[in-house]
């Protein structure tokens, strides 16, 4: 073996690809890796849509039509948990792996080979999740919350592989999360200063902190449910001295950060976007970086906002919501920091500008419901309703999602080398950007006006809510696969990019050739 | 530009759809706090809207103005330490101003004491209890629309999916408070015009309360995913004045009375098959059919088939039958009956299963046998 | 980091990650399927599956620290590289820190506000009066609600001898690591070999109190949440110091082989991290689920 090793050595001074698919299976490569990730993101996107497509094709009239109703919960379950686990985490790990090093002047992430594990864990938890779906009595079915004793005493046996599944998961989230927040620590070029990283990198340090604060959390959590479902522990059963409540108490402790581990680096793509097509440098750098800590830091302070009906005494509620109220404060400082930044710039609305650009609206109009949210005595009113379901799609969908491809369409020719066909993608967006308020606006109303959320069939009195929402889904569904389309034709050719494509673009990333070379930076950039 | 009227269309329609007051906003509903309640959703509403106008105003203008195809230079300043410290401190005094009047609403509904009636409310897999406390009151309520109205085979009635059979009755005018608890998972009693919503914790009572200003009929539903028929859990309340109410209330006690009374003496009636049989498949499909299904069949890993299972067709497990759906099976879904059906009831719908979907055994079970086994 | 000249080690394409994650999904798989099979008494793979997804995390250990010594031995790691590792280890140690914290917040939350409420506390006046009349809080929760008894455990006897055990083994970890650093190898090995040992007393006396508690305490995984936080923290506390006796026993092997120098170290470190990590958790678990 050692002979080998000294082979490699050498070969890595080679711009040299492993070729066939053990380039893939074996790679310790952060950009082989970064790309795996983002295409299983970019097919786990599929696979929770096409799930969202049967909730919205089910909910395009009142009746039952195409699925029994506990075929419609497993729906609405493997759509949340695909998406959020799938779709969204991994795609900003992608992002993370691709783009870090290069942000920070580093050869590779600190530690290759646990970056190809934590990717691999990925498909497998992912093939037993959603196997279980053809089990006899179906899925996981209690949404994606899994509240007890919902998902234990009165769950289907789909629990115990949703609960190893999600432990996997888990230990791929922590692993990569460790190998982020090492590489930005420890591998930083020479003169970068953690006030000179590129905002992205600082979002991903703090995301990466978050994620291995509680991602050990959800998996105590999923412990506790198969104890209390199989062992016969009570945990979350009164008459063993324990409380349901208690796993929502758990639970949201890890899921309120985790909503914010889905958007902190969303901030940073922004961050890198906007500057770039206004010419001008980012308004307000540190307090960028002091508005991102104090939102990791309010997010483990929050987490019963989520829980406001669930009979906590008062002293409780009015601490929850005064502490979620807060965060509106420094996600505010952003907000105004980017408009600031654009503010007698020079603009132009390439791609990646338009998606921006979107982001920054639409995530606007979820944190404000989200504000709204946050009021105790009103969420009595919007607690399981759709306006919550407005609300995280707004943030998740124009938010999270809208970055991604963003940051898609930022980074494209320095992935591939290739530039893409513009036109597509400007149909894309305006596709995207009307179908998508189509899909969402309307449950706002469909929330106020009374609908609960997770509910196979409705009264007739939200029909034509329901109808418009379909078909905004249905559209927004159908173009995405311009996306796919597109990514497609760009890795396979196309124009030549230069190495720096957009004139404002500045960091390490630009300096590079596109495509990146295989290997980048293998002695460290100067950075002065 | 092409992005601005593009956007403004959402807009439109909300402002459109916010003229129609009536089914697209939050409900103002028939109580002080509900309207309390409406009106904070309105001032934050307004309040974000305001902020909104304000910075994508000022994002437009710079997307309109600031354009490098109209040759602009792009400016160089990338800091002012005092912008920064007065869009922290607003925002800040904004949240402040919305938090004080949501304080005293908040304090308002969490104080339960006081009350003139009070009414235990238990949620289990899929229909609504409720006792009312110093009366001798109590009964379920349960979805009332027909299966073949869910099912597209006949028209939908007006109140679709909100309607059920035994609603519950309340004064106006008093303060209602409602114990809130569940047999089985978490189930979350919610009506809108009461601004109402508490979840119902199963071995934890919440408590919530409401004082409506008028009688009429308001309807709501579960609101906590509790399982496959959590959309078929609808809430009923007919608000009436004290005098009406007062007499709801005695006739109710009296007529419950007496059917207690009438129980006891039919134990030593038999009924014949037939009328076994009959009232046994009435009763099985308003109570078991959710989850063994109307043919007996069950859904596999979920719900057990009853059609051909030892313990519904095979003679010497007939005690067992009666002690499982007396007394439901531990740690799972199957509830206990004993105290839901009446003795008649439960002797027909074991009778049933044990006669119906080729489980032919023959044998009967009468009031009298369900009596024994309940003294056992 | 005063050597950034120095190229930083990035390994070539290796078999052993994928090798790790199909192990785990086997695990994942298999562990599910145990389950379930154990607890429906049905026939299938489940079991055969899990033994085969450890059988594949173990030959993928193996050949991935082999892969590593390997490259140690010959110099390919460079001192930032031992930083990025020391990194990535305390990082570990800190998700296995909030994994503890999830049982010990449900200790807490089970103690302090589940139970009084049962019995009426707070704003569940209702709930203790009208569900569970017969009901008294009580810490240990030898009543539950629901009727089950059961007896407490002590902290004096076996725990507090393991406690001392445990905390002598972190003395002794700690000199063995004084040991390698000022290069007296009989020192390292003599202590290393103690440690190792008193890893394995205390697994030994938390089992015998294991049956203690289960045959005459009747203190079970059923007997309501204080059996319940009891046996979940002390369980995963004890698969950790397995796996920490694991790790040592390693260390020891290596040792054996000559292997580690004063300045680098790293295996060796990270397994006595590790190792007081276990202990402090130990310290923590003593004081809140036996004395208080
Ligand atoms: C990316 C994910 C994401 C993000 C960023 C957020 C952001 C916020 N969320 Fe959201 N939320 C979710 C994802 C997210 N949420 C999900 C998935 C759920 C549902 C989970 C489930 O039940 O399944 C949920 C549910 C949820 C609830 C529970 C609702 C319920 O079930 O009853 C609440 C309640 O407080 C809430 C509040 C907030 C707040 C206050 C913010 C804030 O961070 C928003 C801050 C931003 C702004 C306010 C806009 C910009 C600010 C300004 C322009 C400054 C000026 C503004 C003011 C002074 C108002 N969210
Ligand atoms: C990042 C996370 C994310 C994303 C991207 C989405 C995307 C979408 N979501 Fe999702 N959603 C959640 C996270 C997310 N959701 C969560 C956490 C829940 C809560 C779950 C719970 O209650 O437990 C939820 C719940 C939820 C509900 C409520 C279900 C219920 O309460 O019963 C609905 C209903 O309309 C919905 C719809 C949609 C739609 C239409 C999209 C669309 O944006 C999807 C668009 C994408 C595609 C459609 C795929 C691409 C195209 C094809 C596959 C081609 C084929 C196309 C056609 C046939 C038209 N979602
Ligand atoms: C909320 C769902 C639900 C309802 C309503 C329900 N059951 Fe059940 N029933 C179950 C479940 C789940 C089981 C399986 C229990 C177990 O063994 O774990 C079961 C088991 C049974 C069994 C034993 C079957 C066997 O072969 O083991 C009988 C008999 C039975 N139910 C009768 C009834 C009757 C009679 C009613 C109505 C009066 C009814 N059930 C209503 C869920 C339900
Ligand atoms: Cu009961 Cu939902
Ligand atoms: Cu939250």
């Amino acid at each position: 073996m050692s002979t080998v090793v000294d082979d490699h050595n050498h070969e890595a001074h080679h711009d040299h690809k492993p070729s066939g698919i053990t380039r893939w299976l074996f790679t310790t490569n952060h950009k082989d890796i970064g790309s795996m990730y983002l295409w299983f993101s970019l097919i786990m996107f599929f696979v929770g849509g096409a799930m969202a497509m049967v909730i919205r094709a089910e909910l395009f009239q009142p009746g039952l039509q195409l699925v029994e109703p506990q075929f419609f919960n497993q729906m609405t379950t493997v759509h949340g948990l695909v998406m959020i686990f799938g779709a969204v985490m991994p795609a900003f790990t992608g992002l993370a792996n691709w783009m870090v090093p290069m942000m920070i002047g580093a050869p590779d992430m600190a530690l290759p080979r646990m970056n190809n594990w934590s990717f691999w864990i990925l498909p497998f938890a992912f093939v037993i999740l959603l196997s279980s779906l053809f089990m006899e009595g179906g899925g996981p079915d209690f949404g994606w919350t899994f509240y007890a004793p919902l998902s234990t005493t009165y769950s289907n046996d789909s629990t115990a592989l949703f609960v190893f599944a999600v432990h996997i998961m888990g230990i791929s989230s922590i692993m990569g999360a460790i190998n982020v927040i090492v590489t930005i620590i420890n591998m930083r070029a020479p003169g970068m200063t953690y006030m000179k990283m590129p905002l992205f990198v600082w979002t991903w340090l703090i995301t990466a902190f978050l994620l291995i604060a509680v991602m050990p959390v959800l998996a105590g959590a999923v412990t506790m449910v198969l104890t209390d479902k199989y062992f016969g522990t009570s945990f979350f059963n009164a008459a063993g001295g324990g409380d349901p409540v208690m796993f929502q108490h758990i639970f949201w402790f890890f899921g309120h950060p985790e909503v914010y581990i889905m958007i902190l680096p969303s901030f940073g793509i922004i961050s890198a976007i906007i500057p770039t097509f206004s010419r001008k440098k980012l308004f307000g750098y540190s307090s960028m970086v002091y508005a991102t800590a104090s939102i990791a830091i309010l997010s483990f302070l929050v987490w019963a906002h989520h829980m406001f009906t669930t009979g906590m005494p008062v002293f409780a509620e009015l601490f929850f919501m005064y502490c979620t109220m807060l965060i509106a404060v420094p996600t505010g400082v952003k907000v105004f920091n980017w408009v600031a930044t654009m503010w007698r710039g020079a603009i132009s609305f390439e791609v990646p500008m338009l998606f921006a650009l979107a982001f920054v609206i639409l995530f606007t109009i979820g944190g404000f419901s989200g504000v709204m949210l946050a009021m105790t005595p009103v969420d009595f009113q919007y607690h399981d309703t759709y306006f919550v379901v407005a609300h995280f799609h707004y943030v998740l969908v124009t938010g999270a999602i809208f970055s991604v491809m963003a940051a898609s369409y930022y980074w494209l020719p320095k992935w591939t080398g290739h530039m893409y066909d513009t036109t597509l993608a400007r149909l894309h967006f305006w596709c995207s950007l009307i179908s998508v308020n189509v899909l969402f606006f309307p449950m706002h109303f469909a929330g106020l006006a009374g609908m609960p959320r997770r509910i196979p069939d409705y009264a007739v009195q939200f029909a034509d809510i329901n109808q418009i929402t379909s078909i905004g889904g249905f559209a927004f569904g159908l173009s995405q696969l311009l996306f796919l389309w597109l990514v497609i034709k760009c890795a396979r050719g196309g124009e030549k990019a230069t190495a720096k494509p957009w004139d404002g673009a500045e960091g390490l990333e630009w300096t590079v050739p596109s495509p990146a070379p295989y290997h980048t930076f293998e002695t460290p950039p100067k950075v002065e | 530009m092409k992005m601005k009227p593009l956007w403004a269309l959402p807009l439109l329609y909300s402002a459109s759809a916010l003229s129609q007051e009536r089914s697209l906003n939050l409900t103002k509903g028939v109580t002080e706090v509900s309207r309390d309640v409406y009106d904070l959703h309105m001032t934050i509403f307004y309040i974000c809207c305001v902020i909104g106008v304000v910075v994508f105003g000022l994002m437009f203008y710079s997307m309109i103005r600031h354009r490098k195809s109209r040759g602009r230079e792009p400016a160089k300043f990338h800091e002012n330490v005092k912008v920064e410290i007065l869009w922290t401190l607003i925002p800040f005094l904004i949240l402040v101003g919305m938090a004080i009047p949501a304080t005293s609403t908040l304090i308002a509904m969490e104080d339960t004491s006081d009350a003139d009636v009070t009414i235990q409310v238990t949620g289990s897999q899929w229909k609504w209890h409720y006792k009312y406390f110093d009366r001798e009151v109590e009964f379920f309520s349960r979805l009332a629309t027909q299966q073949q109205q869910i099912d597209n085979k006949f028209d939908k009635s007006e109140n679709y999916l909100r309607e059920v059979d035994n609603p519950l009755v309340l004064p106006t005018g008093q303060k209602v408070r409602f114990l809130v608890t569940s047999d089985d998972v978490i189930h979350s009693w919610w009506v809108p015009d009461f601004a109402v919503k508490k979840d119902a914790n199963p071995g934890f009572i919440n408590e919530a309360w409401t004082r409506i200003d008028e009688p009429g009929i308001y309807r709501g539903q579960c609101a906590e995913l509790c399982g496959k028929d959590h959309g078929f859990m609808p809430i009923v309340v007919i608000a009436k004045t004290p005098e009406d109410y007062a007499k709801w209330i005695d006739e109710t006690e009296a007529k419950q009375i007496a059917e207690q009374k009438r129980q006891q003496e039919l134990l030593d009636m038999e009924m014949s098959m037939d009328e076994l049989m009959a009232m046994g498949e009435k009763i099985y499909n308003s109570t078991c059919a959710a989850c063994h299904q109307p043919n007996g069949q069950g859904i596999s890993g979920t719900f057990p088939a009853l059609a051909g299972s030892p313990i519904a067709s095979k003679p010497e497990n007939i005690d067992k039958h009666i002690d499982i759906v007396l007394h439901g099976v531990q740690g799972s879904a199957m509830q206990a009956f004993a105290q839901q059906l009446t003795m008649q009831e439960l002797a027909s719908v074991i009778t049933y299963e044990r006669n119906a979907w080729g489980n032919d055994t023959g044998e009967m079970v009468q009031a009298a046998d369900i009596n024994a086994a309940m003294n056992k | 980091m005063a050597e950034q000249q120095q190229s930083y080690y990035v390994p070539p394409s290796s078999i052993w990650p994928i090798v790790g994650a199909l192990g785990l999904g086997l695990i994942a798989w298999g562990a599910a399927h145990t389950v379930i099979e154990a607890t429906s008494d049905t026939q299938g793979w489940g079991s055969h599956v899990l033994f085969a997804g450890f059988g594949v995390i173990a030959v993928m250990l193996f050949g991935w620290f082999r892969d590593q010594i390997n490259e140690t031995m010959s110099g390919l790691h460079s001192d930032q590289l031992d930083t990025s590792y020391k990194q990535g280890m305390s990082w570990f140690i800190f998700s296995e820190v909030m994994f503890f914290g999830a049982f010990f917040g449900a200790l807490f939350y089970a103690r302090m506000i589940a139970v009084p409420w049962l019995d009426g506390a707070s704003n569940n006046v209702m709930t203790g009066e009208v569900l569970w009349p017969q009901f008294v809080a009580q810490w240990p929760l030898v009543e539950t609600p629901g009727g089950t008894k059961t007896q407490a455990m002590g902290w004096y006897g076996l725990p507090l001898i393991n406690t001392v055990i445990l905390i002598t083994s972190s003395i002794t970890c700690h000199f063995a690591h004084v040991g390698l650093e000022k290069n007296k190898r009989t020192q390292l090995t003599a202590m290393l070999g103690l440690t190792i040992v008193l890893g394995m007393i205390f697994l030994y006396l938390q089992g015998t109190e294991y049956v203690h508690a289960y045959e005459e305490l009747g203190l079970t995984l059923q007997s309501g949440v204080y059996g319940n936080t009891f046996y979940l923290l002390t369980g995963f506390h004890g698969m950790h110091v397995t796996l920490g006796t694991l790790m040592l026993i390693i260390m020891f092997l290596r040792v054996l082989k000559g292997h580690f120098t004063p300045q680098k170290h790293f295996a060796f470190q990270a397994t006595s991290w590790y190792w007081h990590f276990v202990d402090v958790v130990w310290i923590c678990l003593f004081v809140i689920v036996y004395v208080l």
